[in-house]
């Protein structure tokens, strides 16, 4: 399985045809605490940079976009339960939704963890 | 990055304080102010209802009003020109709530003012202070000296051991009652203390001068009780309160009658009080106390976990396609663990209880209309 990551602060873990799509640790920390999540529609078609989940803290709403096109085939409802998930765990249970990869080739311009990490450094 | 404004950002004489103890800083009204701290906004608000949270307002415009010719009464009634309220029955070291109002009833600004005996103590919003002053200053400047007090910050403590960590360094505010304000020695530093604040808590805001600031808020925060807090549980402690924030919940298009303000206008300047009228924008404000005002400022609580942000227009259901009104404030009540917000609706819809609905990403949401304070309030009374 690969992780790679955004520009904007999201993690897309790749296991085969499938992303699992969430925010980074970096990102829980700049939003402060999450009190709602608006996740997609199962089934929903989202294109690349399409706005495709809400997190909200305390204080403002933020937009979680799609990295890639894609069906959206399973969203987390644990996230919609209990929101303070984003903050403790962002790279791991507080994954927002899976997407069926429309086009691998869009995968070509994400980074890698290195890259990521000389981004927010 | 948006670059606001060409001028650079203001410090208040706590910055250094604030860096240091790991706030986030951000550009508000001009200066640069921490909105959290690591503990951030949920912790911060919760510590500040539980134990006691320190703020620092230094943004704010501080001032002295004294008439030429020495006499409380004189200033007070040159205030009131500008104000609906009574100033001039405000007893010696007594404060009270207030707004600037223009010539067409809106709100200009939102202010505290206290009797210090010869003079007032006037506490005003960041963003308007240059006004505020240049207000005063074109209004009252035959009769009245205006004393800008810019080299002082001010520092609130809120919360319900605020009384118990400001006492072991201020002799006598135990004896203090809500809207008590007056000098007292802090720490040995000469301060104007007074017991209220924007929380909706017991507690009170302290005047200090600014060398000595540093120097206070460190005395105060050695009390393990104390944590300081940024402006972001600010803004949500004052929504549970029910707290207007000037320029958004009220501002120049909004009359007090219009913004549930009524409380604050006393009936000594309403018709057929001793001093009615005599301030800008009377005859519509009285007007609005006999006739009644088309729109009010309400609660709104959700119904849902999403929050309702400012600026989500009002339906009266879920289909229609006219607004009938706005939100003002919003976001989330962590007291309650639920959103909460304010708004504005046709006053025929205003009562407790009605179903509204608010549009967010394009979805309705239920709100229904509920008495504010969302969290009782605490004061000392």
């Amino acid at each position: 399985m690969t992780t790679l990551f955004t520009s904007d602060h999201e993690w897309l873990r790749i296991d085969g045809d499938v992303a699992t799509i969430g925010v980074t640790d970096y990102a829980q920390s700049q939003l402060g605490d999450v009190v709602f999540v608006e996740l997609p529609k199962v089934g929903r078609t989202l294109k690349k940079a399409e706005a495709a989940a809400v997190v909200e803290s305390v204080k403002a709403a933020s937009d979680v976009y799609a990295p890639i096109s894609g069906e959206v085939i399973e969203v987390n409802e644990a996230l919609a339960a209990e929101p303070a998930l984003v903050n403790s765990d962002a790279g791991g249970k507080a994954w927002f939704f899976k997407l069926k990869i429309a086009d691998k080739s869009e995968l070509g311009g994400l980074m890698d963890e290195a890259a990521y990490e000389a981004h927010t450094a | 990055m948006l670059v606001r404004d060409e001028s650079p950002l203001k410090r208040t004489p706590l910055h250094a304080l604030h860096v240091a103890r790991g706030g986030k800083m951000v550009p508000f009204a001009g200066y640069e102010m921490p909105v959290q701290y690591p503990a951030g906004v949920l912790k911060e608000h919760l510590h500040t209802r539980s134990a006691a949270g320190l703020f620092d307002v230094s943004h704010m415009g501080q001032l002295a009003l004294q008439a030429k010719s020495g006499k409380f009464e004189d200033a007070a009634l040159a205030l009131e020109r500008l104000v609906p309220q009574d100033i001039v029955a405000v007893p010696p070291g007594r404060q009270r709530y207030a707004q600037f109002t223009k010539d067409d009833g809106g709100i200009l600004d939102d202010l505290m003012v206290a009797n210090f005996g010869d003079h007032l103590f006037l506490v005003v919003n960041a963003a308007c202070k240059t006004e505020d002053e240049a207000h005063l200053r074109a209004h009252l400047s035959e009769t009245c000296v205006i004393d800008s007090l810019s080299q002082r910050a001010l520092i609130a403590l809120q919360g319900p051991k605020a009384e118990s960590a400001l006492a072991k360094l201020c002799a006598g505010v135990s004896a203090m009652r809500f809207m008590d304000s007056g000098p007292r020695q802090v720490a040995g530093f000469d301060c104007f203390v007074s017991r209220s604040g924007y929380t909706g808590e017991d507690g009170f805001e302290i005047s200090v001068p600014a060398e000595h600031a540093e120097a206070l808020v460190t005395a105060l925060l050695d009390n393990a009780d104390v944590l300081p807090i940024g402006l972001g549980a600010r803004d949500s402690l004052r929504l549970e309160a029910g707290l207007c924030l000037y320029g958004h919940d009220i501002d120049t298009t909004t009359t007090p009658v219009e913004g549930a303000l009524e409380w604050s206008v006393q009936k000594s300047r309403r018709a057929g009080g001793a001093r009615a009228g005599g301030f800008p924008g009377a005859e519509k404000i009285l007007s609005q106390f006999e006739k009644g005002a088309s729109r009010r400022r309400v609660g709104l609580r959700a119904q849902g976990r999403a929050p309702v942000r400012e600026g989500a227009p009002l339906f009266v259901d879920s289909a229609s396609s006219e607004a009938i009104g706005k939100v003002t404030s919003g976001g989330f009540g962590p007291s309650l663990n639920t959103p909460l917000a304010m708004g504005y609706l046709p006053t025929a819809l205003a009562e407790n209880g009605t179903q509204v609905f608010a549009e967010v990403r394009g979805q309705r949401l239920p709100l229904q209309v509920a008495a504010m304070p969302f969290v009782p309030n605490t004061y000392k009374r």
